[in-house]
This record gives structure tokens, C-alpha cells and sequence, in this order.
């Protein structure tokens, strides 16, 4: 690997903590992410659905089809410029339910994650920490018994026992989401806290408190925003999962998994009432998927 | 013993950069750099002025990617290796040079035990043999490692590389390099990641092989003492770039470049002294060197002509070169 | 031996979660509203018979009590019984899981053989159309839901373009094989019947291609890295160095590491898979044990949820030590250290 600046002494180098270099580092940064086009087509991706979303009451040309809305003269319609993607059963234009369900999809995914990872990283930032003692074992252990089962599996079960509310499918979901962020805080913490400068820390007498949180947690920041990144396509995902099975947010409000699910059961002849919202998963996960490897790519000093 | 007409490798001019962030790292900034047959030869140099870079390039094993050669040439009898079919080349690795890297862990695939690897050396070298081999590859690689002195080499092929220890590695390594004939062997700081006096041991055995086997060397080396003690002729490298060559003897008493001298005046000798002087400062950026001679930065007698063009290598008396404009005047 | 030692380790680890994991569905099973004997018997059921049920349930008794009796039955293979079918849980999963079993098995091969092509072919051909087309098909592979892609494959193939069965295990007036593993296919090779076998098979295809799709990018993309990451490394430069013939490197020297990447993964994709079967199986009526799970989940059946999630756990923990012990064979660092952890 080369470094545009070779190291002299290393020992030296490593006593002190690495600092969190994002804004520092802005142009560098902007150059990784944007090297790689398809990290750009994410972002653009992205943009375009939390924009369109936040703003649907005014940009979709419907709006009022995105609830208890029913219009039989209008059902079936193929898509047109009138509907972009058509309309339903009921004759609501499934454009606008899309961006609506879009909606409904991402602030699932913000409420999972912002309650989900922070506890999730502290767990693991502990565990990894006081690697090799009981808190660890403690830790680690609960965090195998809910990483045993894929989160779809238990957030179906979960969300099936509960009343089938969005609510609840976030509730499912929150519950089955911290373990992954503790395993990989856990796994950059315990190789982090054996760092010189961690160690260096140590020994002139730090708090622990410190310690963990001013030494070894921004080193383990980059990561786990990547994996956030990444992780609300995969929310996305499951809530469309759920509300497939009709565990979700419930008609006439318009999700995602709902929308595919209802059409299916009038194809082939009115194919657009489902492959337009599956279109839109597809779409959704694809970008932020690509958004996430950017950051990734951005994030991991490698030259590649 | 030298053959001053039979010119084994001859690099001449030789540039390799990197693609980075922000443009090219400009690593390689006109190597020059001869071996003749049987002749040992030396290189030395602080770390990351190219050593490696350069010793890779001549059997084009640099890792594949954002390198690029703008210009130069390398020639290994008479050939350009930079031009050579994929067939020659193959040839030229099998049969003519081989390289024992600085860390034998990372030079040894983890996943497979040494048989599989010293067994596949001498199965595809075997392929450019003219004459056939009577044993068997099993046999030739016990061979092998018998000659650099590894005990139990029978139970050492089905030994993964993470069983050795790191001496025992760098046997390993230096085994493969010599498992068929070789004309020159190109040796990285061979032992520079092990303890010193297995690091010794490696020296001496690589003495040994060289002597035995009159093969060429060019062995890359922190320690003056050893290239000294083992070598025909050292070259001094600096920033990517050879500033000086000469005979141990001559470079010894008369250094001339001032890199030269700073890096003889930095061995602390072990007769006492205190800390030596050394040389301040560090290397230049590779991203943006400095125009005309890189080491005019480090030097204490910069002169205006040091920062206009880089400057060439210049006879200083019989088979002694320096790049300095301070002895041309 | 040390490797002995280790996969000792791992499997009191993997008893210890499976425990831990029948704790969990426990405590989540019990703390939902409602009454489990209210809803075995119905709104109009008379209170005393709810309140018998209860009893016979040992509902009435402290939490810890009442899963002690629950695990026992648990161990001794009842898993109590399901309010759908009427029937013993446990004969009901001996019924349906060898279904998800031939499925899984089947996607998890395909899986596993096309990542490890494709991510071959990819860094072999880096930065070539080869690499761009395999990498523009992993994002959108792994971007498209397993039920997405069922759907889209009832679409075509079921009105469009009907070349492959899109319904069940076996299409009507084919007659099965008789049952001793329960996998069709299988059991159709064993006894000879082709028929059957080649129907199986051709019903097995479009619900594991779908199952695969997801996971059989990501792995591609997980080799390709690795491979590409492991050309950088110096060992490679040694062996190429010493003349070692180019396909030689690729397709021994540097594909052997980097699967190992992949191969770790494949637990977690694995099960991925499982999960989607829960949606995949009911698109394709696949009589699985998933559709089995998904129809309890609709209908509150609480002892059946409880066990096909012990059963699925028990399937990854399985899972889990195989792909241990693969990672091992192809890893000595891992056979012959202690260092790693768990």
C-alpha cells in the first residue's frame, strides 16, 4: 500500500489518537466517494427519494390518493402520462402511493436506527473494551442468541403476535437490528483498545470514560455510519418484507410491500400494480446500497 | 573474478510512479544501476526511497494496478525486460533471476505447506530445462531445503508457513529462490524483520550460496557494515535516485555525495561516541519532489544550480560515480 | 488436537444460544396480549373448559415454571400442538421441513457455485466489460428482494412464458416417489423413478433462483474483493516472481485464500435464505415448513411460531459449525492456532 506520506517513525506516530478526519479532510474525502460513478448515481438515487418524500403533498400529482381514496371510473388504468404508473384497483394513481409509501419506508428506517445502533454500539464498545472479563462474556453471548435467527424470521414472529401497525413492524424490526452494530463495534473496539495510543492513554491515567469514548469510540465511527448507510436499504427491506404479509402499515395508507402483495392478485393483465412498487424497493435498496459502498470506499483508506 | 565486459543487468534511466490521490507519486526518478556476471552488488538507502520498487520492476511483479513506467529500460543480457513477450518472461523468472523478499512471512502463501510451494517452483521451472531431471520434484525440494541447512526438511514440506519460525522462513524463501540454477539473485533486506544474530545466519548462508554457486547478487541492505563486508559494488539510493557508486573501499574512504556522507556518519560505532550526527530532515513528498536534485532539501551546501534539473551521474575518478553538482565544478 | 478443542467450544457455544434462544421466544411468546387458551378454544368456548386448557397448559403457574415445562416438552421432541392443523407440532415439521430442505439445499449450491464463478471471473477480468457487466449485475442482484424477484418470475413464467412450473413440488398426475428422505428429488433418483425426478427438479429451479439471487451476488462481490485485495499481497508477487505460470497463481495460489472470505459468509447468507422462504414459499405454494411458519404467524399459533424458530436456530447453528469447520480445511491458520476467537 502506498501513503503519499511515508511514515518516518511509526512507533511515534502511533502514540497519538487518529483523529476523526472527515471535515478535515473534505476535498480527499469528495475525491474517494466521487471516483467511483456509480457511488455518485447512490447518492443522486438517494437524494431524489428523501426529497420526494419529504415534499409529497405538494410534488406528486395525487395526493389525495394516498388514503381512503376510490374512484371506479378510473381503475386499471395503464400507465400514461396521466398516471405515470398507472392506477389501481380503486383508480388511485400508484405514482403518487409510491412516493407516499416512501414515506412511510424511510422514517421506519430512521426510527429503527436511531433507536436500534446507539445502544447497540454502546454495548459493544463496552464489551470490546473489557475484552476477556465477564462484561464481555455477558455481552457477547446475548448478542449470539439474537444473531442465531435472521432478523426477518423473529421480526415476522414478533410483528405477528403484536397488532399489525407500522408501529409494531418498527418495534419488530428495533428489537432484532442492535446486535449487528454491537458485533461490529465489538470487533473494532477490541482491536482498537490494543492500539499504542490507547494503551498510551491508559498508562498517564485517563478515566475510562475518556477512554472509551474519546479514544477508542471515533475510531470506530466510520464503520458503523457505512453499515447505517448500507442498513436503510436492508430496513427498507424488511418493513417491505413485512407489509407483504400484511404486517405493517395497514390499507388505505399505501407501503411498499402492501402495494406489490395487493397487485399480484391482478396479474398478468394489470402487471403494473405490482412491478412499479417492486420497482421502487428495487430502487430504493439499490441506492443506498451504492450510497453505502461509496462511503465505504471513502472511508477505508485503500488504494485500489 | 570480474568480468568487467559481461554486463548482466544493466537499468538505465529508470522511472516508476504510482497513481494516487492528487496525481502520481514519482517514486523512480531515473535509476541507473549495473551488474556484471559474478559480480555482488550492494544497495543501500534509508527505507521508502525505492529500493524495493526498483527490484520489483525487473521481474515486473509490482502488485498490479495504478503503476506506470513512463520511461526507462531494463535490460538482463542484452534484452529489454520491459519488452519481453509473456513466454520470456517466464523464462526470465524461472531460470534467471529470482527474488528472496525482506518479509519472509508475508512472502510465503499462508494457505498452502511449503512442499506445495517449493514443489510448484521446481515443477514449472522445470519446463524451460534442457536437460531432464533424473530425481523427482519431491527430491529436488528436499534438496533444496537441505541446502540451506533446514533439519528434518522431510517433515518441513508438509509444514504450513505459520509452523516456522521466521528464520526457518526466510530459509524457506531462500530455498525456492535457489531450487533451480539462477544467474543473479536479487536479495530485499533478507533477515531485516528477524533477530540479529538469525539475521547473521542469513547473511552467512547467503555469502555461502553466492560463493559456491558464483551467481550475481544484489543484495539491498540498511546495514553498511554488511554490504562492506559482502559485496563488489554498492550503490547509494536516495529519494529515487542512485546519487553514488563505487567500490566498498573507495565509497568507505572517500564519500563524496552528501548524502553519502551523512548516511556513513549516522552508523554509531560500537567503539563508543555518543549518538551520531546523522542527516536532518526527511524524504521529500513523492506527490510534488522537488524540481532538480532531490536531496537539496537535506543538503547543507545547496547551490542555485541544485533546484534547475536533476543532476547526472558524473565520473569522480575511475568507477566512481556521484550525482552532484558540488564535484562537477 | 487444538482444532478438536475449538469445534468442542463451538458447540456448547451453539447449545448455550439455542437455549438462550428458546428463552427469548419464550418471554416473547408469553408477554403478547391474549390469552394462549382463550385463542386455542375460540371466543365461545365456556370459561371452565378455558380454564382446564390453562391448567393443562400449566398457564396458571409462575413464568420460570412454565417454561420449564415448555423446554421439557421441547427436549423430549413436543412441541405441543399446532391450532391450525389440529396435529402434533412435531409431526407436522417432519411433515413440511424435508420441502424447505430440498430448497435450501438446492439455492444454497447454486449460490455458492455461480459467486464463486462469477467472482472469479470478475477480478480476473478487473476493470474489463466482464468485471463491469458482473458488478452491475451483483448491485442489482443483491438490490432485488428474494419475493420481488418471485413475483417477477410468477409474472413471466407463469403467463408469459411457461416453460417452468411456477406451483408446488410436482405437477399433478405425476406420481411421488415414496417418501425415505423426504427430499423429491432424492428420493426419485434412489428409487429409479426419472419421471418424477425430472419434475422435481424443474419445480425446484424458479423458487431457488429466487432464493439465491441475493446472496449469490453478494458473495460474488465478497471473492472478487477478496481476490483482488489478496493480488496485492507480496506472496503473490513471490510466486509470480518465481515463475510460477499465471493460471497456476489464479486458480490455485489466489483463489484458495480468498475464498475463505467467502466461504464464512455463507452461514449468514445461509440463513438469509431461510428467512426468505418465509415469503418465497408462499408465492411459489411451496409446502414448506417457512409457509407452515407464516400461516401460524397469521393466526397467532403460538406454539407452532415458538417451534420452527427453535428449528430454524437449530438449522443455522448446524449450519454454522459446517461452514466452521470448511473455513478450517481450507484455512491451517484457524486448524492450528488458538488465537481466534469465537
Amino acid at each position: 500500500m502506498i501513503n503519499s506520506n511515508l511514515p518516518n517513525n511509526s512507533i511515534a506516530i502511533s502514540l497519538v489518537r487518529p483523529k476523526s478526519i472527515f471535515w478535515l479532510n473534505l476535498g480527499k474525502n469528495w475525491y474517494r466517494f466521487s471516483r467511483n460513478t456509480l457511488s455518485i448515481v447512490g447518492l443522486v438515487i438517494v437524494a431524489g427519494i428523501i426529497i420526494s418524500a419529504i415534499f409529497a403533498p405538494w410534488i406528486t400529482p395525487y395526493p389525495e390518493h394516498a388514503g381512503p381514496f376510490v374512484d371506479f371510473d378510473n381503475t386499471g388504468q395503464p400507465p400514461s402520462l396521466q398516471h405515470l404508473c398507472g392506477t389501481d384497483n380503486m383508480g388511485r394513481d400508484i405514482f403518487s402511493r409510491i412516493i407516499f409509501a416512501f414515506r412511510g419506508a424511510l422514517i421506519m428506517a430512521v426510527v429503527v436506527l436511531a433507536i436500534a445502533v446507539p445502544p447497540g454500539a454502546l454495548l459493544g464498545l463496552t464489551a470490546g473494551y473489557f475484552q476477556n472479563t465477564w462484561i464481555d462474556a455477558v455481552i457477547m453471548r446475548i448478542t449470539d442468541i439474537f444473531l442465531s435467527v435472521p432478523p426477518l424470521i423473529l421480526a415476522l414472529a414478533i410483528a405477528a403476535m403484536l397488532k399489525p401497525t407500522l408501529m409494531n413492524a418498527m418495534i419488530a424490526v428495533t428489537v432484532m437490528w442492535w446486535p449487528w452494530y454491537t458485533r461490529l463495534v465489538y470487533g473494532m473496539a477490541s482491536s482498537v483498545s490494543n492500539e499504542y495510543f490507547v494503551i498510551a492513554a491508559d498508562l498517564t491515567g485517563a478515566s475510562k470514560f475518556h477512554i472509551l469514548f474519546r479514544e477508542i469510540l471515533p475510531n470506530c465511527l466510520s464503520p458503523v455510519f457505512t453499515k447505517m448507510a448500507l442498513d436503510v436499504g436492508w430496513v427498507i427491506l424488511i418493513g417491505a418484507s413485512l407489509s407483504f404479509v400484511g404486517l405493517g402499515e395497514q390499507p388505505p395508507t399505501p407501503a411498499l410491500g402492501q402495494m406489490v402483495s395487493d397487485g399480484s392478485r391482478y396479474m398478468p393483465t394489470f402487471w403494473w400494480m405490482t412491478i412499479f412498487p417492486a420497482l421502487a424497493i428495487v430502487l430504493a435498496i439499490l441506492g443506498f446500497n451504492l450510497l453505502g459502498d461509496g462511503l465505504r470506499d471513502m472511508f477505508e483508506k485503500r488504494v485500489e | 573474478m570480474k568480468n568487467q565486459e559481461n554486463i548482466l543487468l544493466n537499468i538505465k534511466d529508470l522511472h516508476v510512479w504510482y497513481r494516487v490521490y492528487g496525481g502520481y507519486l514519482k517514486v523512480l526518478n531515473g535509476v541507473h544501476l549495473m551488474v556484471r556476471e559474478g559480480e555482488r552488488v550492494g544497495l543501500v538507502g534509508e527505507a521508502g526511497c525505492g529500493k524495493t520498487t526498483t527490484m520489483k520492476s525487473i521481474l515486473q511483479i509490482l502488485p498490479p494496478g495504478d503503476f506506470h513506467i513512463p520511461q526507462g529500460q531494463i535490460f538482463y543480457k542484452g534484452q529489454d525486460v520491459l519488452k519481453m513477450s509473456f513466454k520470456e518472461l517466464q523464462r526470465l523468472r524461472s531460470r534467471e533471476i529470482a527474488m528472496i523478499f525482506q518479509d519472509p512471512t508475508a512472502a510465503l502463501n499462508p494457505v498452502f505447506i511449503i512442499g506445495t510451494q517449493i514443489g510448484d517452483v521446481i515443477k514449472y521451472s522445470a519446463a524451460f530445462e534442457e536437460n531432464e531431471h533424473k530425481e523427482t520434484i519431491k527430491e529436488q525440494s528436499i534438496k533444496a531445503l537441505k541446502e540451506v541447512y533446514l533439519p528434518d526438511p522431510e517433515r518441513m514440506l508438509i509444514n504450513y508457513p505459520l509452523q516456522l519460525s521466521g528464520g526457518m522462513k526466510q530459509r524457506v524463501c531462500i530455498a525456492m529462490a535457489i531450487s533451480s540454477p539462477r544467474n543473479l539473485l536479487i536479495a530485499d533486506e533478507p533477515g531485516t524483520s528477524l533477530d540479529v544474530t538469525i539475521q547473521d545466519q542469513i547473511m552467512r548462508l547467503l555469502n555461502e550460496i553466492v560463493e559456491k554457486r558464483k551467481t550475481s547478487i544484489i543484495l539491498i541492505t540498511h546495514s553498511l557494515g554488511v554490504a562492506k563486508e559482502m559485496t563488489d559494488r554498492i550503490y547509494v539510493m536516495y529519494a529515487g535516485t542512485i546519487v553514488e557508486t563505487a567500490t566498498p573501499e573507495v565509497l568507505f574512504k572517500n564519500p563524496v555525495h552528501p548524502y553519502t556522507k551523512g548516511l556513513l556518519a549516522s552508523v554509531p560505532k560500537i567503539s563508543g561516541g555518543g549518538i551520531t550526527k546523522g542527516i536532518p530532515g526527511k524524504l521529500p513528498s513523492y506527490l510534488n519532489p522537488p524540481s532538480g536534485c532531490r536531496f537539496q532539501l537535506r543538503c547543507e551546501q545547496g547551490d542555485p544550480i541544485c533546484s534547475e534539473k536533476p543532476p547526472q551521474l558524473f565520473e569522480v575518478e575511475k568507477d566512481h560515480l556521484v550525482a552532484c553538482y558540488l564535484t562537477q565544478r | 488436537m487444538k482444532f478438536g478443542s475449538f469445534l468442542l467450544k463451538r458447540l456448547l457455544l451453539s447449545i448455550f444460544v439455542i437455549f438462550g434462544l428458546s428463552i427469548v421466544i419464550f418471554i416473547i411468546a408469553r408477554v403478547v396480549p391474549g390469552d394462549p387458551a382463550r385463542m386455542a378454544l375460540g371466543p365461545r368456548a365456556p370459561e371452565e373448559v378455558v380454564q382446564r386448557l390453562r391448567q393443562e397448559m400449566h398457564l396458571d403457574k409462575p413464568l420460570p415454571e412454565q417454561y420449564f415445562y415448555w423446554i421439557r416438552g421441547v427436549l423430549s421432541g413436543d412441541f405441543g400442538r399446532s391450532l391450525v392443523t389440529k396435529r402434533a407440532v412435531s409431526e407436522d415439521i417432519k411433515e413440511f421441513l424435508p420441502a424447505t430442505m430440498e430448497l435450501a439445499i438446492f439455492a444454497g449450491i447454486l449460490m455458492a457455485i455461480f459467486a464463486v464463478l462469477l467472482g472469479t471471473l470478475a477480478a480476473r477480468y478487473k476493470d474489463t466489460w466482464v468485471d463491469s457487466l458482473i458488478r452491475t449485475l451483483s448491485y442489482f442482484g443483491v438490490a432485488i428482494p428474494a419475493f420481488v424477484a418471485a413475483i417477477i418470475f410468477m409474472l413471466l413464467f407463469g403467463y408469459y412464458w411457461p416453460i417452468l412450473p411456477v406451483l408446488s413440488r410436482l405437477s399433478p398426475g405425476i406420481i411421488p416417489p415414496v417418501r425415505i428422505t423426504g427430499l423429491l428429488t432424492l428420493d426419485s433418483l434412489i428409487q429409479g423413478n426419472f419421471v418424477a425426478f425430472w419434475d422435481a427438479f424443474k419445480h425446484l429451479i424458479l423458487p431457488s433462483v429466487a432464493l439465491s439471487l441475493g446472496g449469490l451476488f453478494q458473495e460474488a462481490r465478497i471473492t472478487r474483493s477478496a481476490m483482488i485485495e489478496n493480488i496485492r499481497k507480496d506472496f503473490l508477487s513471490a510466486e509470480r516472481g518465481y515463475g510460477i505460470p499465471e493460471r497456476v497463481i489464479m486458480f490455485k495460489y489466489l483463489l484458495k485464500p480468498s475464498l475463505i472470505p467467502t466461504v464464512s459468509m455463507m452461514g449468514l447468507d445461509f440463513a438469509s435464505l431461510f428467512a426468505n422462504a418465509f415469503l418465497v414459499e408462499t408465492i411459489f405454494n411451496w409446502p414448506g415448513i417457512s409457509r407452515y411458519g407464516i400461516s401460524a404467524m397469521m393466526h397467532k399459533d403460538l406454539s407452532v411460531i415458538s417451534a420452527v424458530i427453535i428449528v430454524f436456530g437449530a438449522i443455522f447453528v448446524v449450519a454454522n459449525i459446517i461452514v466452521d469447520i470448511i473455513v478450517a480445511f481450507l484455512d491451517p491458520r484457524v486448524r492450528l492456532s488458538t488465537s481466534r476467537g469465537i
